[in-house]
């Protein structure tokens, strides 16, 4: 019955994501609005969490299909269109993406789609890397961080249209460090109905980006799905759905140890932050179930032109053009 | 153990236990710590109709006007509404540790040398991470 409703709702999706895209738009237009309005208005305080809650949801159906984890359309988003302040938006977002890679790091580990090998030694210096971009992040003036966010959010929004993808590939032998480390296993293949062995190589070069990969997640308090996997993927030649779901498990270590950062701080405002957890899971659960209804190509699409957006708002905003 | 699963080593299948317990417990404190604070059933320490004329001031001013602590001084405030909800989400963020904790004994028994020391490194940054001692101001 359930399953029935939720299909039914992904056919509606399918049929309406132009419509959704809109939504999207102007649940951003009208915090927007609220934005450019003195902040002590009249309005109710629970009207912008719940905007936020709602905003969060649709981020997390769309964030599985397209690939993307919820952190990485959630502070662009939010930073640009909402009266929060960045600082704030921040911790949020890096607690978004530590909730959902908690709720989803147990089963990936136990089908064996994430490697605790293969992730350990990676998200050690991810975690590492993270607590500087954290410190980085909440020492620069929020002007300077927009500017970045809004240009790494373009060249994110570059790689996901360009970047592509290697269902399993050719590692034709691991390298020294890899071998050293035993930075390989089994991993079954729904799909296929077989076990699929793995190993990787450009271990070096894999755990030097994963520095920069963990500063960046600090510095913007996103998950870095988005770069986890093609590093993982295509550089160091792990299969795809190991390196997503190894990435996802990465992010419970990298996302926490900048978390920590924020919390003392005190950059983490649970009136921001626990509507957005609850909407993206809320939202993340049915767009796991909706994946194959939905066309991801389309939902795919629709991201990269939000991301294009909230890119060029935070790139602006920073700037001083468009406040 | 199933076939599909027989694969798995016993410290990933200890990991994804614990991993699971944590963040479980984790955010249900969050969620109860949460309505209790929006439903008024815990005074907060930043009335929630005060913080609409707050939320858009940059951190340092945030808590210069709040006279909200930072480190681990919330802990003396935990009783406020708002403040409540940062047990869940220190639940959360320190759930890792107790599966790095948990699966150490694994590798040593296995005479796994390198991934002892790493998962002691990893358990170090989150220790550092967690401890307060690395803050700067704005």
């Amino acid at each position: 019955m359930v399953e029935k409703a939720i299909l039914g709702f992904g056919r509606f999706l399918k049929a309406h994501a132009v419509v959704i895209w809109l939504a999207l738009s102007m649940c951003a237009a009208s915090a927007y609005a609220a934005n450019a309005i003195p902040v002590p208005s009249t309005m109710p305080w629970w009207t912008l969490p719940l905007g936020l809650f709602v905003t969060s949801f649709l981020l997390g159906i769309v964030a599985v299909p397209s690939g993307v984890g919820g952190g990485v359309l959630f502070v662009p988003i939010v930073g640009g269109f909402f009266p929060f302040h960045l600082d704030f938006v921040r911790g949020a977002g890096l607690l978004v993406a530590l909730a959902s890679a908690l709720a989803a790091g147990p089963s990936l580990l136990r089908g064996g789609l994430a490697s605790l090998r293969l992730a350990l030694p990676l998200a050690v210096l991810a975690s590492a890397s993270a607590i500087a971009g954290a410190m980085v992040g909440l020492a620069i003036p929020a002007n300077i961080v927009q500017i970045a966010l809004g240009s790494t959010i373009l060249g994110i929004v570059l790689l996901m249209a360009m970047a592509k993808k290697s269902e399993f590939p050719e590692v034709l032998a691991p390298d020294s460090l890899s071998t050293a480390l035993a930075m390989n296993g089994i991993f079954h293949d729904a799909a296929r109905g077989q076990n699929i062995n793995w190993q990787v190589h450009r271990t070096k070069t894999g755990l030097a980006l994963f520095l920069c990969i963990g500063f960046l997640a600090g510095l913007f308090g996103m998950g870095a799905g988005w770069a986890n996997v093609p590093v993982l993927n295509l550089l160091m030649g792990a299969p795809l759905k190991v390196s997503a779901g190894t990435s996802s498990f990465i992010l419970t270590l990298g996302d926490s140890s900048a978390a920590w950062i924020y919390m003392n701080k005190g950059a983490v405002l649970a009136i921001v932050t626990v509507p957005s957890v609850i909407g993206m899971m809320l939202g993340a659960t049915i767009g796991a179930r909706l994946l194959h209804v939905l066309k991801a190509s389309v939902v795919r699409k629709m991201v990269i032109s939000l991301l294009l957006f909230a890119g060029i708002r935070a790139l602006l905003k920073g700037l001083g053009i468009w406040v | 153990m199933t076939k599909e699963t027989s694969h798995i080593s016993s410290e990933q299948q200890r990991y994804a236990f614990l991993l699971q317990l944590g963040s479980r417990i984790g955010l249900a404190v969050l969620i109860a710590s949460f309505l209790a604070y929006v439903f008024g059933l815990i005074p907060a320490h930043v009335p929630l109709e005060q913080l609409t004329q707050l939320w858009h001031l940059p951190l340092h001013e945030y808590l210069e006007k709040t006279n909200t602590p930072t480190g681990w001084n919330w802990v003396s405030l935990a009783t406020k509404g708002d403040i409540s909800n940062l047990i869940g989400i220190a639940i959360l963020c320190a759930s890792s540790v107790l599966c790095l904790l948990a699966v150490i004994p694994v590798y040593a028994r296995r005479g796994d040398k390198v991934y002892v020391v790493l998962c002691i490194l990893a358990i170090a940054v989150q220790l550092l991470a967690a401890s307060g001692i690395l803050s700067v101001g704005h």
